[in-house]
């Protein structure tokens, strides 16, 4: 019985995936666990896993058209078994029901190159056919706006001028470069990287970033943070870290409007608090979210971290892992970053960049004294909430932080 | 280079051949003592006398029948149908002696004539007299046919039917008689089976001949000026030999065909056209090859009732804009 291949829910708000790319082709072997194909979501590029062995069959839904969570994709099964009827899968539009008297086509039946699909044969017009020949275009996926449907030329080049926007890996036309000056590295970018880059590059482009920045006292955290690890006997640690995202889940809490998307002049405030911390990977940077923070002690938190950069690292997260996450912290601490601004990740409102806690000169009661301070800055989408509620954002944070046995409450 | 009329250019190239070649001669219904219903032959009788200028009686099979006899005989005679609605009457003259003596004879036998015939309508003239039946003879193995849209055209396809030892049907059109164009003052000929490129453009491909070329270039005027599509214009300035080359290397640029004629359009030449562009252009065509065509009606006499009947400008247009 063959497998379904069906879009995965990867996000608890996913309602529609993109097929980014295959990594099968229709025959390749496959086998249960393997990754099949690259899924693209609002908020990340996924790679899933096949549920089934066998052989990749058919594939349903080609690169670059963006299909309902749970609609088949695809069939892997044994390569001569049946494979069941898919009447379920809709249409493109470009389907018209076969041209009647108009049908120009003098093709003889012995001759018909497009495989019978479930809605019949595409209708288009002789050189859009030859045009998503030339340009690799699956006719299938092309929206036809000719007479019946037709798919025309325009039709074609509209969809390749899509595609060429969409992020899709599979794109990449090798644009001819001017050769490199002698001793130049090119670097291929990895995946990962690449969708960095056009994640990055789109949130600066789309979201009016400002940033408030405080100090926070952390002494006290620090004499908390030996004493808990003592008391813990060394099956968890607590890292600096943990307590943060620990305050900080509870500040969310109180400040929803900095765990929300905007989308479409509506603010979405999300139910779950679902804190991602970014882990350095030699690949690139991921961050994997410790979900609802705001329900787990700091302990759990110490966990959930410590197994996500375990995991992060050997590159075994699960999907909904890295893309359900709703507020990002980042801390570059461990390199003795005095402060840094971070890049809000999409479709975050907010995140918090974080520096190395540093004995620093400050002024307590009139007096110069030496406390370990933590300079923290915290990015906010200026078109979710402002500065004011930043600044008491932080007050919050910081009050927490500096008390910190609320952190164990 | 003169700007001259249609009537001019062809007047000329006739009054050019009488004075070098003592074989030509012409025949037909009032063109001599009259000059021509259509003044293509004003003066002529003065000039070369009757022996060559001969007025014929209403009798169009023995004109055509006289002119065959003589051009086998060894004369070059010009002939003139008053307009091809009367050709109906010399039909098989034209269809079963000028167009197949030559292959019937084994080759012995040439027919060395050139029938001038006025085509189409738009005068009033009515059911009977308006009519465009150059497509017929298009489909004649054994002829040429030559449709001439400017003076420079009308003047170089007529010195080459002319020389040319087959009959050919040579179509003018009552409207472009009085048509402007430069024509060379050196001598030029037009060759037969080559098509013409009238006017460039990228969106769409308008094939014509004889007054729908004007039309169209008059189209793809307002076309350009006031919906931004660049019209290309091809004239095929023959039928028969046919040259659709240009056709379809247009087509190949814009992806798109139209073909306009003024003859009815169910079984118009029109469609052969389409049908070889078709052929040789399927896989660059964004849709089908359509046709702009005289309604399938007898000519009307009402003024309004026969403008409707014919392609105007305003019927390409919306052809080219509609979906296809």
């Amino acid at each position: 019985m063959a497998t379904e291949i069906v879009m995965p829910q990867m996000g608890f708000d996913m309602k529609e995936g993109k097929v980014a790319r295959w990594l099968k082709k229709e025959g390749d072997p496959v086998r249960k666990g393997e990754p099949i194909a690259e899924i693209e979501t609002d908020k990340a590029v996924v790679e899933m896993e096949a549920f089934g062995a066998g052989v990749l069959r058919k594939v349903l839904v080609h690169e670059g058209r963006t299909v309902p969570v749970g609609e088949v994709i695809g069939f892997i099964g044994a390569p001569d078994e049946a494979l069941p009827g898919t009447a379920s899968a809709p249409a493109a539009p470009a389907q018209a029901p076969a041209a009647p008297a108009e049908a120009k086509r003098p093709v003889a039946p012995a001759v018909a190159p497009a495989p019978a699909a479930p809605g019949g044969e595409v209708v288009a017009s002789p050189i859009a056919r030859k045009l998503a020949d030339e340009m690799h275009v699956e006719l299938r996926q092309v929206t036809g706006t000719g007479p019946g449907g037709r798919i025309t030329k325009e039709d074609v080049l509209a969809y390749v001028e899509k595609r060429k926007a969409a992020p899709a890996p599979a794109e990449a036309p090798a644009r001819p470069a001017a050769p490199a000056p002698a001793g130049e590295q090119v670097i291929e970018l990895s995946k990962m990287r690449l969708a960095i880059a056009r994640r990055m590059a789109e949130s600066k482009r789309t979201i009016p970033h400002f940033y408030v920045q405080v100090a926070i006292d952390m002494t006290e955290a620090m004499t908390l943070r030996k004493g808990l690890n003592e008391a813990l006997g060394g099956g968890v640690k607590v890292s600096v870290n943990d307590m943060i995202v620990k305050a900080v889940a509870a500040t969310l809490g109180k400040f929803p409007l900095f765990n929300a998307s905007y989308v479409d002049d509506k603010v979405h405030v999300h139910p779950q608090v679902n804190i991602g911390i970014a882990i350095a990977l030699d690949q690139g940077l991921i961050a994997p979210g410790i979900l609802d923070a705001n329900r787990k002690s700091l302990v759990e938190i110490a966990r959930a971290s410590r197994d996500l950069a375990e995991r992060a690292r050997q590159g075994v997260l699960k999907a909904e892992e890295y893309t359900s996450t709703t507020f990002n912290v980042t801390n570059l601490g461990m390199y003795d970053v005095d402060n840094f601004t971070a890049i809000i990740t999409p479709p975050q409102s907010a995140a918090l960049s974080v520096g190395a806690v540093k004995p620093q000169p400050v002024v307590r009661d009139g007096r110069v004294v030496v406390r370990e301070m933590m300079v923290v800055t915290l990015c906010i989408d200026h078109r979710v909430t402002d500065g004011a509620q930043g600044g008491l954002f932080l007050k919050e944070l910081r009050a927490a932080l500096e008390n910190p046995v609320s952190l164990l409450l | 280079m003169a700007t001259i009329t249609y009537r001019e250019a062809i007047s000329g190239a006739l009054h050019e051949a009488l004075q070098a070649d003592p074989r030509v001669f012409i025949m037909g219904e009032d063109i001599g003592d009259y000059g021509g219903s259509y003044a293509v032959t004003k003066g002529f009788l003065k000039e070369f006398g009757p022996d060559r200028i001969r007025d014929m009686p209403i009798a169009e099979s023995v004109i055509v029948g006289t002119g065959i006899g003589a051009a086998m005989g060894g004369m070059r005679p010009v002939v003139e149908l008053m307009t091809i609605n009367f050709s109906l009457l010399a039909l098989d003259q034209i269809v079963n002696i000028a167009a197949k003596i030559h292959y019937m004879s084994g080759g012995q036998i040439t027919v060395p004539l050139v029938i001038r015939t006025v085509s189409g309508g738009g005068n009033q003239l009515a059911a009977s007299h308006s009519q465009s039946l150059e497509g017929w003879f298009a489909s004649m193995p054994g002829l040429r046919v030559a449709v001439p849209a400017t003076p420079y055209d009308a003047r170089g396809l007529l010195r080459t039917a002319l020389k040319d030892n087959n009959t050919t049907i040579f179509v003018e059109h009552s409207l472009l008689y009085p048509l402007k164009g430069e024509v060379p003052d050196d001598w030029y000929t037009v060759p037969f089976g080559k098509a013409e490129v009238k006017r460039q453009g990228k969106d769409v491909t308008i094939v014509s001949y004889l007054r729908m070329t004007q039309v169209a270039l008059r189209a793809a005027e307002r076309l350009a000026q006031e919906h931004g599509i660049e019209a290309e214009v091809v004239d095929l300035r023959t039928l028969r030999p046919l040259d659709v080359e240009a056709a379809v290397e247009s087509v190949k640029k814009t992806n798109k065909c139209i073909v306009v004629e003024e003859t009815w359009r169910t079984g118009g030449f029109g469609a052969e056209v389409v049908g070889q562009i078709q052929e040789a252009a399927f896989d660059f065509l964004d849709g089908p090859v359509m046709r702009v065509a005289g309604k399938d009606v007898p000519m009307p006499y009402a003024r309004k009732l026969e403008q409707a009947a014919i392609p105007s400008e305003d019927d390409i247009i919306r052809a080219v804009k509609a979906p296809a």
